[in-house]
């Protein structure tokens, strides 16, 4: 390894630009002529639009213009879409009920876009907003997906019946059945995996560009996938065919996949430019981004665990309740099914399982994939039942883990997946000494003595990374393949740009990457500049979520730097007159093997653009081109263990040690990768501890939709975290990566949760596990 | 409309802007000095973080004719006021990994600047997180953050003895 190279703690190249203050992000776009909209939403949860009368706020100061939906319907632009096919188990597909960017006759959650105002300065905007008059006919809302599914609920859309998007299953039904009938214990539990919103600290904003003249796009926006939104925004939405359409993600504040999803906003900020003739920025503000980003989790699940007499895993049933907001967002129908229930078998050998997942339109924001999707949500379920089985058949929660692990690889469970590698012993054992376990008991007595009430908690999770093999998501409904591009520019004086349809909005790829590069050819990480987030400059890509970078993005780098360095290699063997198999590289120079030969890279790069000296045939330039499609799914797993004290007279948890101990792999940055499990762990303890997503039952109001009434974790809410790796490295790509960007967030809940039930004595107990409801749990549980 | 001027990092402005408009606005739409972010509209998040006469403030509360007659300094001046590439705080926070997507970040070593300041005898853990109650990070988990302003503490204060040991 070198200083700069593979495995190197390099401090991040992007850094300087976001420590003085420069970097770009969309609200920081400024382009001649520009003015600002500020988008009319609705009050109501549900209601009949039955008129809007837009003349009193066109004849306010500053306005240019007040459109809506059906002038958008009227110029052709089409309804958004799901991008992922789930047929129910009887066959049907599923039932997705139209969304407009604009809302037409109807609107379906609070926030729903109505109309767009563009004017001058954002406060006129704001201002006409307020005197766009729309007269609405309320109807009954449901927010609960239990309660929607329930035959008297109100119904959202008609192509839905019942509010059912669809009712599938995965798995062996009868064999489960059986499982469950002849098992010595089986394990029940009732489990709510709270809806959480995923709050980058970068509210979402698009800005809009028509050029007349050549009847072209531009469209800056908060992506983490600037091809598909293009792709999206083309093929589906009808905005512009791809030629035409420019679009850019630049510096993007955090993603956590809500940043995926191709919003109404931006499709109707570049038609609003068209529209208007001027370029259109609309940058949400805080509680627009509460109503209107895509959501997360919002599971309810009714879950037993079957064991034979030697405590044995013999069958999982499972069966939950998805919500999923007003509409089908773009990736919504692949998170409660082939992102979640592929992943119920955990770290375990369980021979049958079967899951039944029904979907559900509610009067709340759409919700889609937050940071981990539908694998928190698989383990939370598991780690919890397990935990809470380790405690009724009297056994630790170690134990009971230890005799149900796989041990052997490749391992195929009864729910698709094909696990490669890994070693779940190794990061267990190593989180319990690096937690101190067996001195638990001590440390429980101690704070008993202080009126404290401690506990302990262990959680192992897997997760499903490296998204994904295009063929096998392909026959599962994806419309997209999930392959990944790269392009590897050295220029004439050697210098690299690598092209990536990767997207970094937090991750370090401009680092991470360049590291690879800088492994590879020898050359200073300053020489080599990573291009990203722009579709004019790179080819097209398939973008950054679900953990794919490193083990997607990275690959296909890897596939154009074996291609640059067979060029290379030829015409350093031409130049030299050598053979081209005695070539190698190192430090900086292509040197003949056993000789005092060589010639530096910049001269090698130089060569191959003067041209005056090529091998016969070949092209002058030294740039190439990949695409890598993965052959598997990545499997990073680990165990986290989390320790508390409880006040038992405020109900308050104090966290006092959280340890991760992870299998992520090869690693190219230990310091960005560590990066990536704190902020994870951060999220996760946010969801066992303090959000909530809340809407009030009966209005469909959201009741959380600022920091002052969700409860964003802050610095003092955490703890330091001890981190530590376990890796095996993955055998199906070539740098044996992993993937590292979710498991924070999928270990730390269950792990949390599992510990406060430790130390309340109680298993019934449902996240956010907030000071109130501990505190209520307790005086409950005393009662009794 | 009123008109405004003050001192932002050093140079002089003026200008003349409607009655409700923030300091950030100020900062960001009419000097074009967006390194000041907005992240939230309730004062919560920190990420408009700049110093009014040597003293953090956030920006999204202060009206620009409130800070008429002040001296700013924003993110963009910082580097200049320890005379160098980077502020030491900066620097630890580049060091220590403390920033991901960089959107909080300003408001954070903004913050963190005049925590440092507000406690020359030193920082301990406890203290740095009960001190950013008032930023939000939801990339770091801020267990590097604390690091990083834990190392930059210690740093100036080190910096400032020498400072006393050179002058006696």
């Amino acid at each position: 390894m070198g200083v700069e190279g593979i495995g190197a703690r390099v401090a991040r190249k992007e850094d300087k630009r976001f420590i003085t203050g420069g970097g770009r992000y969309v609200d920081d776009m400024v382009v001649p002529g520009m003015k600002h909209a500020v988008f009319v939403r609705s009050p109501h949860a549900h209601a009949d639009i039955l008129g809007i009368d837009v003349s009193a706020a066109e004849a306010m100061p500053g306005v240019i213009g007040v459109l809506t939906g059906k002038q958008i319907k009227a110029d052709g632009i089409g309804n958004l879409i799901c991008g992922w096919m789930i047929h129910s188990k009887d066959g049907s597909p599923m039932n997705m009920g139209a969304w407009s960017p604009l809302a037409v006759d109807r609107v379906r959650y609070a926030g729903d876009a109505v109309a767009i105002v563009v004017a001058e300065t954002k406060g006129q905007a704001r201002d006409a907003a307020e005197a766009v008059e729309v007269s609405y006919q309320e109807r009954d809302a449901v927010t609960s997906a239990v309660d929607a599914l329930k035959p008297d609920a109100p119904q959202l859309h008609p192509e839905a019946a019942g509010n059912l998007i669809y009712d599938w299953e995965i798995g062996n039904g009868p064999e489960t059945d059986a499982a469950l009938a002849r098992a010595a214990h089986i394990t029940r539990m009732h489990i709510v995996n709270n809806r959480l919103v995923p709050n980058a600290m970068e509210p979402r904003a698009a800005l809009g560009v028509y050029d007349k003249a050549e009847d072209h796009y531009t469209c800056w926006t908060t992506s983490q996938n600037p091809h598909v939104a293009r792709l999206v925004m083309s093929a589906f939405y009808n905005v512009a065919p791809e030629n035409k359409l420019r679009v850019i993600a630049p510096d993007v504040g955090g993603g956590f996949g809500s940043k995926i999803f191709i919003y109404p906003e931006e499709i109707v900020c570049l038609w609003a430019s068209k529209r208007t003739g001027v370029p259109v920025k609309w940058v949400a503000d805080r509680t627009e981004s509460f109503l209107t980003d895509a959501h997360g989790r919002d599971h309810v699940t009714e879950v037993q665990l079957a064991f034979d007499e030697n405590h044995r895993m013999i069958g999982l049933k499972v069966d939950t309740i998805a919500n999923f907001g007003a509409y089908m967002s773009l990736f919504s129908s692949s998170v409660p099914t082939y992102l979640y229930a592929t992943l119920l078998s955990g770290q375990y050998n369980i021979p049958a399982i079967h899951a039944n997942v029904r979907a559900v339109y509610t009067n709340t924001a759409p919700v889609d994939a937050y940071r981990g999707a539908g694998r928190p949500e698989a383990t939370y379920l598991l780690e919890r039942t397990v935990e809470t089985a380790a405690r009724e058949l009297g056994l630790s929660p170690a134990e009971l883990r230890r005799k149900n692990f796989i041990r052997e690889f490749p391992h195929q469970t009864p729910v698709i997946m094909n696990y490669d590698a890994g070693d779940y012993e190794a990061s267990l054992s190593a989180a319990m000494q690096a937690a101190d376990w067996d001195g638990f008991e001590a440390r429980r007595s101690e704070a008993k003595s202080r009126g404290k009430l401690r506990g302990i908690g262990m959680s192992c999770y897997i997760e499903a990374c490296g998204i994904a093999p295009s063929a096998a998501v392909g026959s599962l409904g994806a419309g997209v393949g999930l392959w990944e591009s790269a392009e590897v520019r050295v220029n004439a004086v050697g210098t690299i740009e690598v092209l990536t349809g990767s997207h970094s909005h937090g991750q370090g790829h401009e680092t991470t990457f360049a590291q690879l590069v800088s492994e590879r050819f020898g050359v200073p990480l300053d020489s080599v500049s990573i291009v990203h987030g722009d579709t004019d400059k790179v080819q097209m890509g398939m973008g950054t979520y679900g953990s794919r970078s490193g083990a997607v993005g990275m690959s296909a780098i890897v596939k154009a730097l074996d291609k640059v360095e067979a060029k290379a290699k030829k015409i350093a063997a031409h130049l030299m007159e050598a053979d081209e198999g005695d070539i190698v590289i190192e430090n900086g120079e292509l040197k003949v093997a056993g000789t005092d030969k060589s010639v530096p890279w910049f001269q090698l790069a130089l060569a191959a653009y003067t041209a005056h000296n090529l091998p016969g045939g070949m092209e002058p330039g030294l740039k190439e081109t990949a695409f890598y499609d993965p052959s598997n799914f990545t499997f990073p797993a680990g165990c986290y263990i989390c320790e508390v004290e409880i006040d038992p007279d405020t109900g308050i948890t104090d966290i006092v040690q959280f340890v991760a101990a992870d299998d992520f792999g090869n690693i190219i940055n230990p310091m960005i990768v560590e990066g990536q499990v704190h902020g994870g762990i951060a999220q996760g303890v946010g969801q066992a501890l303090l959000e909530g997503a809340h809407y009030d039952d009966s209005s469909g109001q959201l009741l959380t939709a600022s920091y002052m009434d969700y409860t964003m974790p802050r610095a003092d809410d955490l703890p330091s975290f001890q981190l530590s790796h376990q890796n095996t490295p993955c055998p199906s790509n070539p740098l044996g990566i992993k993937g590292c960007g979710e498991a924070g967030a999928i270990g730390s809940p269950p792990a949390v949760i599992n510990a406060i039930t430790d130390a309340i004595g109680t298993n019934d107990l449902q996240m956010p596990a907030t000071p109130q409801k501990v505190w209520a749990t307790i005086r409950s549980a005393t009662r009794h | 409309m009123s008109d405004v001027s003050m001192v932002v990092n050093g140079r002089k402005v003026s200008g003349h802007v409607e009655d409700r408009t923030l300091l950030v606005h100020y900062l960001r739409e009419h000097l074009g000095m967006t390194g000041t972010h907005v992240g939230c509209d309730t004062s919560q998040c920190g990420a408009c973080v700049v110093h009014m006469d040597g003293k953090a403030v956030k920006s999204c509360s202060v009206l620009a004719v409130q800070a008429s007659g002040s001296e700013i300094l924003t993110i963009e001046g910082l580097a200049a006021t320890a005379d160098a590439d980077l502020h030491p705080v900066q620097a630890a926070f580049r060091e220590h990994h403390g920033l991901q997507c960089g959107f909080c970040t300003p408001g954070m070593i903004m913050a963190a600047t005049d925590m440092i300041r507000r406690h020359p005898e030193g920082l301990d853990e406890k203290t740095v997180r009960a001190e950013l109650e008032g930023n939000i990070c939801r990339c770091t988990g801020y267990h590097n953050i604390v690091k990083a302003i834990l190392a930059a503490s210690e740093k100036m204060k080190g910096m400032a003895e020498n400072k006393e040991t050179v002058a006696a």
